[in-house]
């Protein structure tokens, strides 16, 4: 069981309700293919650096998981046919990367109880 | 005995000879274990005005953190949270 991180950036065209079933439909192939899902994060609409398929802005989805090696291949099947997907990335998190993600989720936590 | 003519050049501002400061790793002085490709703004400090990276005798940090800088950078460039090429990025 490995932990992965994966980020992908939706067209800006989507409306929210779209967005939220597209992540609902990320979060379904992850846990159907035996993955645990253990942070969510959506960083919103966000300017690109660059315009990627003519389009200046993405809404960038954050999901971290851990499951088997041979689930990455079906969600990135997944992703490059779904033509919502603009550009993803996922990565595995070696082990101070983990600690990284730790610290990074409880100061989270932290600060949206603060608010 | 003329004195010595001593200062003969008057300089406008005093000689900015600049003292060779020691560099340092900066992961490695504090610690750093893992570079986030996520976090844009720290990545800023490793490229130049133009978006490239900066070359270890410049930021003098080790190779061993030069490469995961230069890994993590390119993620970046990859979800577009850093250009590939840009001018007067800062």
């Amino acid at each position: 069981m490995n932990s992965y991180e994966t980020v992908f950036i939706a067209t800006p065209v989507l409306s929210d309700l779209q967005v939220k079933e597209l992540v609902d439909k990320f979060q379904g192939v992850i846990t159907e293919n035996g993955g645990q899902i253990v942070n969510v994060e959506e960083w919103g609409l966000k300017k690109l650096e660059y315009p990627i398929q003519k389009k200046t802005t993405g809404f960038y989805v954050f999901l971290e998981f851990t499951g088997e090696g041979s689930l990455i291949e079906t969600l990135e099947t997944q992703y490059r046919r779904d033509e919502r997907v603009i550009r993803f990335l996922t990565f595995k998190q070696d082990k101070y990367a983990q600690e990284y993600a730790a610290k990074r989720r409880a100061k989270l936590a932290h600060k949206t109880t603060e608010e | 005995m003329a004195a010595p003519v001593q200062s003969e050049i008057r300089y406008l501002n005093p000689l900015s000879v600049d003292v060779k400061k020691k560099k340092y790793c900066r992961f490695k002085k504090l610690g750093i274990k893992y570079v986030d490709y996520k976090d844009a703004e720290f990545l800023k400090k490793f490229l130049n005005e133009q978006g490239k990276i900066l070359p270890r005798r410049l930021t003098g940090t080790s190779q061993k953190f030069q490469k995961k800088v230069a890994q993590a950078v390119k993620r970046a460039r990859h979800l577009a949270l850093l250009p590939f090429v840009t001018d007067m990025m800062k």
